[in-house]
């Protein structure tokens, strides 16, 4: 029987299957018992078809060690950085810690918006040379959050498109927020987003002669999961096309510091950009802050809508209601990473995980496998052709207790994918790829069909 | 409309009013003056002529932001409060309006939250993504802590990065079929969330009301106790004890009546018990301490105003499994889901801190501190008292609340500030039922609190 308080703390958050659902409902709801509020659930949220997809492989993980309480189990699937934080950086937020303790480095509420000197900094950085001002940098808690808030802001009227596959907030909160009417099973899609399908075949980005107009474009370069990054041209085309349709396209630039060519870092780089774009960004994989919580979103002030009201402007004031400012710590944390010291040693550990990345692309390519990404972005995207991602992924699993992440939790285009994160201590990852040789050498894997 | 690019108008812009000239203070260079929370602005840049040339999105504007009257409440009196400083930069200016705590964090707390900085740079102290839901040694803290013998669960608490974030998630849950009522006066982020979510109609100009939304008024006439005889059913109703901004804790009694309401209508009440320590009087610090809250109640508190953790960021929600939307689904789920979907966990070195907060020395030393602000609030209610005025909480809460009968909040806010430099909060910023009204929080150091009352008593004399 299902019981709510096996809803454990742990990130696997609650198992959600629809079948479970139900018969939890029928067995527990009783008409007028008074044991009911009055308030009906959100629509919004029973379109959402499972759990969000990395509690869900959370669990998978736990089960699989539940069953196997003495394997070696590797996680190459949730994104989660391993290396620890460089000590300049560390050491910032500690003494920032101990300040506060003191009558002059005691802070309370900061500026909602952000730290003025980090947003200075955000702005020198990474916009230095495309003229975004400080003013337009808004510090969050990450870009998860503020995927949430830009759904706050854009309200449940306007349309989306997403990249398929893409990062699934960007769909799981459309839908939250009430824009992307029902799902739809025979398709695997909801009613009233475009999925814009990414594959080898067009080169990872969309057709854009044959996308419908929506009013938002998600998109991510360097692109989670497929790893690709889009050239400078492709991004011209994509600023273009948003132009000519009055579209706002939200680029999501979480990975751009894992670029290894010439490939533009920020969406502003392509002239025309600040009228038709919001860039979001975060220091989860740039610095190792997917615990501490630091990102930031850039909005143009030239960014207007339909009637000239620049978007800014209630972004602000969604940042000033619906939140209170990223952690003082945390920000104190930031403003080091951008130090020339920090930054230098932020590198470093990038590098690292960018090493594992080819060591992992390696091991597929020679496995004969059709491997994408892994150069420009911590993620490689392998190809299973003819197979559905989750029982690649259980068959992995199963045989070589490594966690990946299947294609298909992405968007349908993900199907036959199996995302491998290059996130992990160097011995771990060498380690992966030789149990992966083994599983996948001709004639051991039913998914291998070279 | 026109953009605001000039700041010596007084009239609020319904945009943003957080937007000013960029300044950069030191609040510290200036003797006897409060931190100043670090006030980013910027001038819009297109006048009303470049804006009909720029490029324009064909993006409708969200029409539930268009709503909103002006800026977040906080925002303007900091506003008011820069603009202030232009004209007179040599003032002492003393802040007793946003509660902004001004007390440094005690030792043990910060010295947890400066050894789990340290362990993030090694091998054995590192840790990256954290439970969404929260660390699990704090969550389970939390439980014992306050909702010991209350049949609370760890698995029942969501920590966060503070109630205001928290209030917006749970309207998320919600969303925006579901009706709601305040406490009038109230803290604005229960209305403002809720006109973002599309709950509500319009702002109606003249009683000054979101169309829509259940004002339950809150006034010395009631005891600051809605009468819910008049009150209408809403599917949700915000309600914060002790108040922001009265200062008014409700009784047991109150409370009771106050959960049968909500299960005689099949309610879910939001409970905010952000300042539950600050209570003096032995009333209710959990509405899980009503027989029944538990299926019919969600709450929210923060460490906030315990451990001047304003800029730390931390907090807690807790949602109990046995509230049920009418379907029999477990709001828990719901808001499990946005937890998941949304946020991503607070801060893990502030939830370090959160748990050093609780250490028996952690608890100490936050009474220790609540106990001086406290002290503070002592002062200001006896100015006033002293003064003639009626004068309301200041009890059980680190907000005093101010009669000035037959007068605009508003102005007499201003008329304070030009005239002994001190900023205030004021009430019908709160609702309706604030006019005539004025909110002094007792955030401060002694000497400031102690100065500010010198002048209130010469303006006032």
């Amino acid at each position: 029987m299902y019981k709510l308080s096996a809803c454990s703390s742990m990130a696997c958050g609650i198992s959600l299957q629809t079948m479970v659902l139900n018969s939890w409902k029928v067995r527990n709801y009783k008409q007028g018992s008074g044991r009911c509020t009055n308030v009906p659930r959100n629509v919004n949220l029973e379109k959402l078809q499972n759990n969000y997809l990395f509690p869900e492989i959370s669990k998978r993980e736990l089960q699989h060690l539940e069953k196997y309480p003495n394997a070696k189990v590797i996680s190459l699937g949730i994104g989660d950085t391993t290396e620890p934080i460089p000590e300049k950086i560390s050491l910032s937020m500690a003494n920032y810690a101990h300040a506060l303790s003191t009558a002059e480095g005691y802070r309370g509420y900061g500026a909602e918006q952000g730290n003025q000197a980090l947003r200075k900094a955000i702005a020198e950085t990474f916009y230095k040379d495309v003229a975004i001002k400080d003013t337009e940098v808004f510090v969050s808690d990450g870009s998860q959050c503020d995927i949430s808030r830009l759904q706050l802001l854009l309200g449940s009227k306007v349309t989306i498109s997403v990249q398929d596959p893409s990062f699934p907030a960007y769909i799981d909160s459309s839908v939250i927020i009430g824009q992307a009417g029902d799902f739809q099973d025979k398709t695997g899609k909801y009613q009233n987003i475009e999925y814009m399908q990414l594959g080898p075949q067009n080169n990872f980005f969309p057709d854009l002669r044959i996308t419908p107009r929506t009013d938002i474009i998600f998109f991510c370069s360097p692109n989670n999961p497929t790893g690709h990054a889009a050239t400078r041209k492709q991004l011209q085309q994509l600023v273009d096309f948003a132009r000519d349709n009055g579209s706002i396209i939200v680029f999501d630039s979480a990975y751009s510091t894992y670029i290894s060519d010439d490939s533009p870092k920020s969406i502003f780089e392509i002239p025309g950009a600040k009228e038709v774009a919001i860039e979001i960004s975060s220091f989860s994989k740039f610095a190792g802050f997917t615990g501490v919580r630091l990102g930031w979103t850039v909005v143009p002030e030239e960014l207007l809508f339909s009637g000239g009201f620049p978007v800014i402007h209630d972004f602000n004031r969604i940042v000033c209601t619906c939140f209170n400012g990223a952690s003082n710590i945390a920000q104190a944390g930031g403003l080091a990473c951008l130090s020339p010291e920090g930054f230098q040693a932020i590198r470093a550990v990038i590098d690292y995980y960018k090493e594992n990345a080819k060591i992992l692309v390696d091991t597929f390519a020679s496995l004969g496998l059709e491997v994408y990404g892994g150069v420009n972005a911590p993620y490689v995207w392998v190809h299973f052709p003819g197979s559905k991602s989750w029982n690649v992924f259980t068959e992995i699993l199963e045989k070589t207790h490594i966690i990946t992440v299947p294609g298909s939790g992405f968007g349908p285009g993900g199907t036959e994918y199996i995302r491998i994160s290059a996130f992990g201590q160097r011995e771990l990852v060498i380690e992966a790829s030789w149990r992966l040789e083994k599983l996948l050498s001709k004639g051991k894997s039913p998914f291998l069909t070279v | 409309m026109s953009l605001m690019n000039n700041l010596s108008t007084s009239t609020i812009s319904s945009s943003s009013s957080a937007f000013l000239a960029p300044i950069s203070f030191d609040s510290r260079t200036q003797s006897v003056a409060f931190p100043l929370k670090n006030i980013n602005v910027v001038k819009c840049i297109t006048n009303p002529q470049e804006q009909q040339t720029a490029y324009k999105t064909k993006v409708s504007r969200n029409a539930n932001i268009a709503k909103l009257q002006a800026g977040y409440l906080f925002p303007e009196v900091a506003r008011r409060r820069a603009v202030h400083l232009l004209k007179y930069p040599n003032a002492q200016v003393i802040s007793l309006g946003i509660g902004d705590t001004t007390e440094p964090i005690p030792d043990v707390i910060t010295s947890a939250m400066a050894e789990r900085s340290h362990g993030l740079s090694t091998l054995e102290g590192y840790s990256g993504y954290g439970a969404e839901q929260g660390e699990k040694a704090l969550r389970s803290a939390l439980a014992s802590t306050f909702y010991g013998n209350l049949g609370i669960e760890e698995d029942d608490i969501f920590v966060s990065d503070g109630a205001k974030c928290d209030i917006s998630r749970l309207q998320v849950v919600f969303g925006s079929n579901v009706t709601m009522a305040v406490q009038d006066p109230s803290y604005p982020a229960y209305v403002d969330s809720s006109v973002i979510m599309g709950q509500t109609g319009q702002f109606q100009k003249d009683v000054e009301k979101f169309a829509n939304i259940e004002y339950m008024r809150c006034t010395p006439e009631n005891g600051f106790f809605p009468d819910l005889s008049t009150v209408v059913r809403t599917d949700i109703i915000f309600f914060c004890s002790p108040n922001n901004p009265t200062g008014a804790a409700a009784t047991r009694e109150q409370l009771t009546r106050l959960v049968q309401f909500a299960k005689d209508n099949g309610s879910i009440i939001v409970y905010d018990s952000a300042y539950a320590l600050y209570m003096s009087d032995d009333n209710p610090r959990s509405i899980f301490e009503i027989p029944g809250a538990k299926e019919v109640a969600i709450e929210t508190a923060s460490f906030s105003k315990y451990a001047g953790f304003t800029g730390v960021r931390l907090g807690w929600t807790v949602v109990p499994k046995q509230l049920l939307f009418s379907d029999g689904f477990p709001v828990a789920k719901d808001f499990n889901r946005i937890v998941c979907t949304c946020f991503n966990g607070a801060c893990n070195i502030s939830q370090a801190g959160g748990l050093a907060c609780l250490s028996p020395e952690g608890l100490e030393a936050m009474q220790e501190v609540i106990g001086f602000y406290k002290e503070n609030t002592k002062i200001i209610v006896e100015t006033f008292n002293s003064l003639g005025f009626k004068v309301y909480g200041g009890q059980n809460a680190p907000y005093v609340w101010v009669h000035f009968p037959s007068r605009s909040s508003w102005d007499v806010f201003s008329e304070i500030l030009e005239k002994t430099h001190i900023v205030t909060t004021p009430g019908s910023g709160f609702g309706p039922s604030g006019e005539g009204f004025i909110r002094v929080s007792a955030f401060g150091h002694r000497e400031n609190v102690l100065e500010a009352c010198r002048r209130f008593k010469q303006l006032y004399k």
